[in-house]
This record gives C-alpha cells, sequence and structure tokens, in this order.
C-alpha cells in the first residue's frame, strides 16, 4: 500500500521534472531562476529601509488590478464620469472597497517610493556605480507623479477640475507657444470633455509603461546588485542568496505594510480625499481654497514661491530634476553616506526638515507668512544641492584627516576586490 | 572570418570580402535612408499629434452671443464662452472716472485700450496666473488662488499674475447684445 504511494509521488515528481527540462531546453527557465532568485547575492545586513523597492512593486500590482477593476465600471464623459463614481460606490458589489483601494493605494504608492528615495539619499545609494538605477528610479517618479495627476481629474470633482485647469495652465509658461500647447494638450479651450477621455486612456496606459520602465529598473539592479548600509561592496562571504533569505523579509515587510494599508482603507479612507472632490465639477466656480494632493504639496510650494510664473514652473521642475545631478554633486569618496558622513548626515537631516516645512507651505492658505518661509525653505532646498559638491569635499578630506574608523577600513577591503571583479579591473 | 567582422569597423567590407571602390556612395545611401525615415516618421505623426486639438465640433462653439440689456449699472454678469467664463461688467460713471488714470504695474496699459465702450468691460474670467476665477470685490478682482488683485478695468494691481485679464475678442452686433469671439 504505501509502496505505491511512493511509487505515485516518484512518478509525480518525475513528470514535473520532464516538463521543467522540456521548458529548459526551449527558454532558460532554471537558469533564470537561479541566477535572479535562488543565487542572486544580496548584501547580508540590509536593514528593514531596503523593504520599500519591494513594496513599491506591491502598490504598482494593486493599482493595476483595482484599476482595471475600476474600468470596467467608470465612464470618460463629463456628463456620466461623476455619477459613475456614484454608481461604483453604492451600486457596483464591493465597488465602494475596489475604489478605496485605489484611492488609498495612490498614498501608499506616494508614500512607499518617497521612503525608498529617502533611503537613497540617507545611505548615498545613488553613487557610482548606481547612477542608472537612480536615474530610472527618477523617470519611474515622474511617470509615477504624471499618472496620479492624470487619474485625479477622472472623479470630475471641483478639485479634480481645478487641479488640472491650474497643472495644464503651468505648461502656457512655455515660451511663444504657450497658449497653443496648452489648448492642445486639453484638446479645447479649458479642460472639458476631451480632456477627460485622454486622461483616462493615458491614465489606463501609463501604468504599462511603468512596468516596462521596472524592468528595467530591476536589471540594471541585477547588474549592479543592492546597495547596503556600509556602502561598500561586500565580501563574498557576506552575501546571501535573495531566495529564500530575503523573500522571506520581503514577506514580512509585506505583512506590516498591509496592515497600515488596511487600517486606512478601512478606517480613514477618506483622509486622501479632498472634501471639495465631493461636489461635481464646475467651470464657473472655483473653490475657495485649492490644494493639491499631499504627495505635491513641496513642489506646489516651490512653484508658488517664485512670484513669477515662468520662474515658478522652472523652479518646480528643476526641483525633482535636480536628484539627477546628484552622483555628480556628491563628490565624497566616502562609502556609506549619512552613516559615516557627520556632515553630510547634518545635512540630510535638514534636507528632510526643510521638505516637510515645503509641504507644510503648500497647503496653507497663502499669507505674508507663507510666502516668506516659503521663499526661504525654496532657496535651502537648492542651496543644498549646490553646496554638496563643496561641503563633501572638505567633509572628506576631514575625515580622511581625522582616520576613517577600524571597521570601515577592515570592510574596504573586499570592497576594492569586488569592484576590480566587476568592472573587469578597469577601473 | 570573425577577425574580419571585427575588423569591419574601420574597414568598410563588400559582401565577398572585398572592399568597395567608393564608400562614399553607401554613406550617401545609409544617410539617405535615415533622413528618409525621419520624414517618415515625422509626417506620420503629424494626424496624431494633429488629432489632439479641439475637435470642430469644440470649434463651432467659438462665439457666444449675450444679451446685455438686464445687466443694470455697477453689475457684472458672468457667461460662458468656449467653456471659459467671461465677465462682462456695467461700469457706472465713478467706475469709469476711476479707471481713466492709467496705474503704474507690470502690465500698464489704458482703459481706453482695453474697453470699446467705457460703460462695458468684457474679460475672460480667468487669472493670467494659473486660471482660477477671481471674486468679485470693491475694486475689481481678487484671485483665491494665490492672490492677484485686478482692478475694474481688470487690470493686475497686484500678485503673481504676469498680465492683466484678457479682452476677449466681441463685437457690438446692436446696442443690447454683443458676440463673444
Ligand atoms: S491663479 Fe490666480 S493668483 Fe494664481
Amino acid at each position: 500500500m504505501e509502496g505505491a504511494l511512493f511509487f505515485r509521488r516518484f512518478e509525480g515528481v518525475m513528470m514535473a521534472n520532464k516538463i521543467v527540462s522540456w521548458i529548459d531546453q526551449r527558454f532558460p527557465l532554471t537558469s533564470f531562476i537561479k541566477h535572479e532568485l535562488t543565487e542572486y547575492p544580496v548584501p547580508k545586513n540590509l536593514n528593514y529601509w531596503w523593504n520599500f523597492g519591494f513594496l513599491a512593486g506591491l502598490v504598482l500590482v494593486i493599482q493595476l488590478v483595482s484599476g482595471i477593476f475600476l474600468a470596467m465600471h467608470y465612464k470618460p464623459d463629463v456628463n456620466l464620469a461623476f455619477d459613475s463614481i456614484q454608481h461604483i460606490m453604492r451600486d457596483v458589489n464591493y465597488g465602494w472597497l475596489i475604489r478605496y483601494m485605489h484611492s488609498t493605494g495612490a498614498s501608499a504608492f506616494f508614500a512607499v517610493i518617497y521612503i525608498h528615495i529617502t533611503r537613497t539619499l540617507y545611505y548615498g545609494s545613488y553613487r557610482a556605480p548606481r547612477e542608472l538605477m537612480w536615474w530610472t528610479g527618477l523617470v519611474l517618479l515622474l511617470m509615477l507623479m504624471a499618472t496620479a495627476f492624470m487619474g485625479y481629474l477622472l472623479p470630475w470633482g471641483q478639485m479634480s477640475y481645478w487641479g488640472a485647469q491650474v497643472i495644464t495652465n503651468l505648461f502656457g509658461a512655455t515660451p511663444f507657444i504657450g497658449h497653443e500647447v496648452v489648448v492642445w494638450l486639453r484638446g479645447g479651450f479649458s479642460v472639458g470633455d476631451a480632456t477627460l477621455t485622454r486622461f483616462f486612456v493615458l491614465h489606463y496606459l501609463f501604468p504599462f509603461l511603468i512596468c516596462a520602465m521596472v524592468v528595467i529598473h530591476l536589471v540594471a539592479l541585477h547588474s549592479v546588485k543592492s546597495s547596503n548600509p556600509s556602502g561598500l561592496n561586500l565580501c563574498a562571504k557576506d552575501n546571501i542568496p535573495f531566495h529564500p533569505y530575503f523573500t522571506v523579509k520581503d514577506m514580512y515587510g509585506v505583512m506590516i505594510f498591509l496592515i497600515v494599508f488596511a487600517l486606512f482603507m478601512f478606517f480613514a479612507p477618506e483622509a486622501f480625499i479632498e472634501v471639495e472632490n465631493n461636489i461635481p465639477a464646475n467651470p464657473m466656480v472655483t473653490p475657495v481654497h485649492i490644494v493639491p494632493e499631499w504627495y505635491f504639496l513641496p513642489f506646489f510650494a516651490i512653484l508658488r514661491a517664485v512670484p513669477d510664473l515662468l520662474g515658478g514652473v522652472v523652479a518646480m521642475v528643476g526641483s525633482i530634476l535636480i536628484y539627477a545631478a546628484l552622483p555628480y554633486l556628491d563628490r565624497s569618496k566616502i562609502p556609506g553616506g549619512a552613516r559615516y558622513r557627520p556632515v553630510y548626515r547634518i545635512m540630510f537631516y535638514l534636507f528632510m526638515i526643510n521638505i516637510l516645512l515645503l509641504g507644510w507651505v503648500g497647503a496653507a492658505t497663502p499669507t505674508e507668512t507663507t510666502a516668506i518661509v516659503g521663499r526661504v525653505c525654496s532657496i535651502f532646498y537648492f542651496v543644498s544641492f549646490l553646496a554638496l559638491p563643496f561641503v563633501s569635499k572638505a567633509e572628506e578630506r576631514w575625515l580622511r584627516k581625522r582616520g576613517l574608523p577600524q571597521e570601515l577600513v577592515e570592510m574596504m577591503v573586499c570592497d576594492v576586490e569586488m569592484d576590480s571583479k566587476r568592472t573587469g579591473g578597469n577601473r | 572570418m570573425s577577425n574580419d567582422l571585427i575588423k569591419g569597423e574601420e574597414k568598410i567590407i563588400g559582401v565577398n570580402g572585398e572592399e568597395p571602390k567608393n564608400p562614399k556612395r553607401r554613406d550617401f545611401l545609409v544617410q539617405a535612408t535615415g533622413v528618409a525615415t525621419g520624414i517618415g516618421v515625422g509626417a506620420a505623426a503629424l494626424p496624431f499629434i494633429e488629432s489632439m486639438k479641439p475637435s470642430a465640433d469644440v470649434m463651432s462653439k467659438a462665439t457666444t452671443e449675450v444679451d446685455i440689456a438686464g445687466i443694470s449699472k455697477g453689475d457684472t454678469r458672468t457667461v460662458e464662452w468656449q467653456g471659459k467664463p467671461v465677465f462682462i461688467l456695467h461700469r457706472n460713471d465713478a467706475q469709469i472716472q476711476a479707471m481713466a488714470e492709467t496705474p503704474d504695474t507690470k502690465d500698464p496699459q489704458d482703459d481706453a485700450d482695453r474697453v470699446k465702450k467705457p460703460e462695458w468691460l468684457v474679460v475672460i474670467g480667468l487669472c493670467t496666473h494659473l486660471g482660477c476665477i477671481p471674486n468679485r470685490t470693491a475694486e475689481g478682482w481678487f484671485c483665491p488662488c494665490h492672490g492677484s488683485a485686478y482692478d475694474d478695468s481688470g487690470r493686475i494691481l497686484h500678485g503673481p499674475a504676469p498680465r492683466n485679464l484678457d479682452v476677449p475678442r466681441y463685437q457690438f452686433v446692436s446696442s443690447e447684445k454683443i458676440l463673444i469671439g
């Protein structure tokens, strides 16, 4: 009896092996899994700040799935859009859940991405050889912002409408052809039916472009491998395979994340939805106080800080694009970002406080005080970047004179070794 | 064989391994193909780009006729034109007088250049900053979004807005009717 059971199971395994080897002759399945998962080396000293890339991928999936199901009930027409959202909320089975999942997911996406970026800044992970990771990440951020902005128009509430009106107007700052560009973007003289339909289509398209970009981001990652808190290439013995060690660790992060996510989705789903957006869009009435979603607030504050339209737009766009220069602005060769660099660490914290202040200014009703705070903070924002080359150089000189910590010096031995292995000794 | 291929980067090789007699001709053909492809792609992109501009039905609603007889002196009415609000202000004598002087602002303009008849001011009701609708106040309009203030001629007094409120194209079809657009 027992023998028969064993034999049947054995047969099953044999069958599975046959299928796998059939595939392997035609597609690099096993070697791919080995190379990218079970034998992919990850530094063993990663802390929980390294969980957020995985979480971003999870939120992307949540948004894709919930978005596709919402699109089955949504109608991108100025006369139907607002009501179709009400229809989703009241009539569609679990429509409320899917919609709240999607609206909470949008905020979660930015929260996770911002933490992911903040980690990169703190540990200096943007530096060589990970410049391409940093830049593809920046492109991903811009794509995410565009997607979120277009998605925000779809409910066709007052904030949707006026947010889109204001943001499309920013393109009016284009020299000479500003007006034409704005009309072209909207497909009308003001935000209207044509705008809503194209925003819907693009809001549906962009996530798939984001997926493609994520693949590029990951290919770059698997080429340069994860950075780690020490900022150094670890010795081979200090790397452990991604699976099962980091699949488990990432799953743990997912649990914690889903708890927080569910708390918002079920108990405070309206926390991220402006009350004003429950009023249907009215092109003839501007809401008294226009505020963007929380994740745009600091940039909005920088826009408002400049008293000139073109200047404001340039400052706002520049405030995001300037991150691309970071690998070159940071000229220190001391590894580990803020960990082994006290001056950089102070700069990092001041910069973060400054961003929070900007966010507050962006949310506040404009007054004299907020205008001044906004200006000071915007200047500090850009000065931080411009001062970095000098500060980082001076800091490195000071640190080398003082002597690097012993643990760092020990770890650096492997760093040089691994580095020359990677570049074939060409550096 | 493989050596030849690598060398091929510097030395152009013909089909059967010999050098072509006139390599410039090949270069020209390659470049011409590139240019033709570029033009072709550009031409193919054009209809798509054009399709995003306002469609014919949107353009056909480009004008609006307004009966202004019902607007009493000192009152303003907001009408819709091309989906945008247009302010029509029936100014009284005091207001006309007050506007006679050109304020020294970032966009100085004489009141006379902004109206067809002094008692009627017609301006697009979108703040020239980022397009919010300014609210009516005692001295003109005030934009709630970032605090731009305009006078009774729609001229910018202070705030981030770069220009005066735009004056749309309009004409008086009769003494009681205007055609905007
Ligand atoms: S839109 Fe009116 S002040 Fe900015």
